[in-house]
């Protein structure tokens, strides 16, 4: 078979992107699907944030597949019993993020791919990587050696590839986090009146508290055009030292029967389950995403983000996949396919917003991985709520000093000041 | 409603053969065994006579975090063949 510029592994966000450029530029691209088209493998919670996007991608929004523009932010507190919930919504939120669904979009951006002229083939597994002297010289594909001048391993949060290359050890359980989601239907009125949104518009709604049943994470819920997305997001490592907690679908079903959450799915038809990975943990991407013959990108690189109330993944492995491929472009034109040349590719994300980013909000999990922040405080707001509107049939205190009075107990102690200090990480 | 009967709304194509190969004399010595409480699908299962574990790999919604969470390796987990297992539709 004839050498590839580059073959890509896996139809993804980075993988599609990175073909797409390379097809762009002109170059021999070939991406290689194990599902039956991209997308079919493909899982998110999930929302995209385009504005760090539009600089390296300007051309392709206007008709991609998105579901509804977040107008609307929700986050819920929640204890056993209570639940606290903040909203807000702006103006200023128009055109900045988006729900989407990824066996729609990915399949979308597969057709960009191939109208550009890259190639896509489906129901291929890569199994292994083709060394020739040594280096990485292509994929082996169910026993069918395909050479190429550069492997681009997206291949997802577990990455076998990556791990095959020796860029990175096996997922460890503190770096990933387990997703469940379904997606249940309603029309589009009922969406829009049950969370309050006029058409096109749509909400993003994160639960943290008692639901997770003291494993560290939370729920979320993301209004598509016709469906919406509810999950539960589970820390692995957490869950692991939890020995007590239930089966995660237990944990979820739980979650789902909520009176906060009962209503707002109310007579909708489950219409698929999913699960999926999230490598969150640490927020520690690949030392090293390159070496001969071979990058690394999207969530197979680690580049993902829980920034607390905002979590990212899918607009660092679009810039990852772009980057992926202006490094490649580059290596073409010297001739060079090394180790050497294609570190450009580490600069390149050192200077783009994932990496910045993902710097940025480096410790935030030490913050947020704190048992404290999914047990004691979600319930210490709900018993502070719940004092304050409660109407007994003793006589009432002040407001102020009842609130004072949860702060005092909840917040005056030495634990308390030092989780409030270390808020400083996020 | 249970793992089982929310994976009958999933669409999968099912290969013969198994993608998770499970070395029994691994987990018999573990004493979490936490691919039984971590599997979305509820699909794996531990015979109280054999004490083998059990995985209904056709359902899997092949997420991985059993082989994340397993703790000494008794999982040689691959992906499904090339246009085998779950196919997402929405996703």
């Amino acid at each position: 078979m004839e050498r590839m510029d580059a073959v890509v592994v896996g139809a993804g966000l980075a993988g599609l992107t990175c073909a797409y450029r390379l097809a762009c530029e002109g170059m021999q691209v070939l991406v290689l699907e194990r599902g039956d088209h991209p997308g079919s493998k493909n899982v998110t919670g999930g929302r995209i944030y385009l504005r760090p996007l539009r600089p390296y991608l300007p051309e392709l929004w206007d008709k991609a597949p998105l579901e509804r523009q977040v107008t609307k932010e929700v986050i819920t507190m929640m204890s056993a019993g209570a639940a606290f919930t903040a909203q807000f919504t702006s103006d200023k939120f128009r055109e900045h993020s988006y729900t989407i669904l990824r066996s729609r979009f990915d399949k979308w951006l597969g057709e960009r791919v191939v109208e550009r002229g890259g190639f896509i083939v489906p129901q291929r597994r890569v199994t292994d990587l083709l060394r020739e002297d040594g280096r990485i010289a292509g994929v082996v594909s169910e026993g069918e050696e395909i050479p190429a001048h550069v492997v681009v391993a997206a291949d997802g949060a577990l990455s076998l590839l990556a791990e095959q290359a020796g860029l990175r050890g096996p997922l460890a359980p503190r770096h990933a986090a387990v997703a469940l989601k379904e997606v249940i239907k309603l029309t589009p009125p009922v969406i829009e009146e049950r969370f309050g949104l006029s058409p096109g518009e749509g909400a993003a709604h994160l639960f943290f508290g008692a639901i997770t049943e003291g494993v560290f994470g939370g729920g979320f819920l993301y209004t598509n055009q016709e469906t919406v997305s509810l999950g539960l997001v589970l820390g692995i490592d957490s869950f692991l030292r939890h020995p007590a907690a239930r089966e995660t679908h237990a944990i979820f079903e739980a979650f789902k029967g909520r009176r906060e959450i009962a209503p707002l799915i109310k007579g909708g038809e489950l219409v698929e389950y999913s699960a999926h990975l999230i490598p969150e943990g640490g927020n520690k991407p690949v030392r090293q995403p390159y070496t001969d013959g071979f990058l690394v990108a999207g969530d197979a690189a680690g580049l993902a983000l829980n920034m607390g109330i905002t979590v990212r993944g899918m607009e660092f492995a679009m810039a990852s996949g772009y980057l992926a491929a202006q490094t490649v472009k580059q290596a073409k034109e010297k001739g060079d396919y090394s180790a050497t040349t294609l570190a450009a590719y580490a600069t390149l994300l050192k200077e783009s917003f994932v990496l910045k980013d993902m710097e940025t909000f480096r410790r935030s999990l030490d913050v947020l991985e704190n048992p404290r922040m999914t047990g004691f405080y979600p319930a210490w707001v709900c018993k502070v709520m719940e004092d304050v509107f409660w109407i007994g049939e003793g006589p009432k205190q002040r407001v102020s000093f009842t609130i004072w009075k949860g702060i005092r107990q909840g917040l005056f102690n030495l634990r308390a000041i030092k989780d409030l200090l270390r808020l400083r990480r996020i | 409603m249970n793992p089982a009967e929310k994976l009958t709304l999933d669409i999968f194509k099912n290969d013969q053969e198994s993608h998770i190969i499970i070395r029994q004399e691994i987990c018999r010595r573990c004493a979490i065994k936490p691919c039984l409480r971590i599997c979305p699908g509820g699909l794996y299962s531990l015979n109280e006579e054999t004490q083998e574990i059990l995985v209904e790999f056709a359902g899997c919604l092949e997420c991985g975090s059993c082989r994340v969470a397993c703790p000494d390796g008794a999982l040689e987990w691959r992906y499904p063949r090339g246009g085998f297992g779950v196919q997402y539709r929405y996703g």
